[in-house]
């Protein structure tokens, strides 16, 4: 399975050498981790709470990969997107794409992550001292994923 | 017309609803109509429920408020997503 949507925590190291494992073509692996930040616009993060919409956030995902696979040449891709309660520190999500060469596996990784932020239905919401609050998608996001030529959905 | 409709985000947060199924009414063929429809529920319902507020998606699609709604779909109606 490209996808998985898991409450776990992953190890990267056993993803990347799931990808390896792929096919003796493999000459680059790029990885892109996220992180949970303790700040957000200058205020205290305790923890971030992250949801999906079950179903439809698996099928965004298998359509981002498909789409990265058309434009590059990709032997290999592992999306995981973690959900549930996160602290600062955790890993939320990642992005591993193989390739013979790394300027593939740089581009997809690059434009999965990119485009997994406008158009896979997940949501967080950031729990601070003085309450919490539903994060908005980024206007930064949105321009970071329209200079692939996509406009957003 | 029956629909299943769930709820992600902020607006399932502030409505404490995931998911109902409701029989529109006639008169009631789009998002746009489906969302005042729903605002008629008053208090958080109709501040919630707002087009800038809200975003949509049809069987599991991001959906334009004049989209047509059929029998049997599944609506989703969501705050912007932010995941990642």
């Amino acid at each position: 399975m490209d996808v998985s949507i898991q409450h776990e925590d992953f190890d990267v190291a056993a993803v990347m050498a799931e990808l390896r494992r792929t096919s003796n073509n493999v000459g680059a692996i790029v990885t892109f981790v996220g992180l949970v930040r303790d700040m957000s616009y200058d205020n205290k993060v305790e923890n971030i709470y992250v949801e999906h919409y079950p179903g439809m956030s698996e099928k965004a995902l298998n359509k981002i990969i498909a789409e990265a696979k058309q434009r590059w040449d990709l032997l290999a891709v592992k999306v995981i997107h973690r959900v549930g309660t996160l602290g600062p520190n955790d890993q939320i999500v990642l992005v591993a794409t193989a390739s013979s060469h790394r300027g593939h596996a740089f581009s997809g990784c690059e434009f999965i992550i990119d485009y997994l932020k406008t158009d896979a239905p997940f949501w967080k919401k950031e729990v601070k001292p003085q309450g919490s609050e539903w994060v908005v998608t980024k206007d930064s996001d949105v321009q970071r994923m329209e200079r692939w030529g996509r406009q957003k959905q | 017309m029956q629909i299943t409709l769930l709820y992600f985000g902020r607006p399932s947060e502030n409505l404490k609803l995931s998911q109902e199924t409701v029989q529109l009414p006639a008169g009631v063929a789009t998002l746009a109509e489906l969302l005042a429809w729903l605002r008629l529920r008053g208090d958080n319902w109709a501040a919630e429920l707002t087009e800038s507020r809200v975003r949509c998606a049809i069987n599991q699609e991001f959906s334009a408020w004049t989209a047509p709604i059929k029998d049997r779909d599944e609506v989703a109606l969501f705050s912007p997503i932010s995941g990642g």
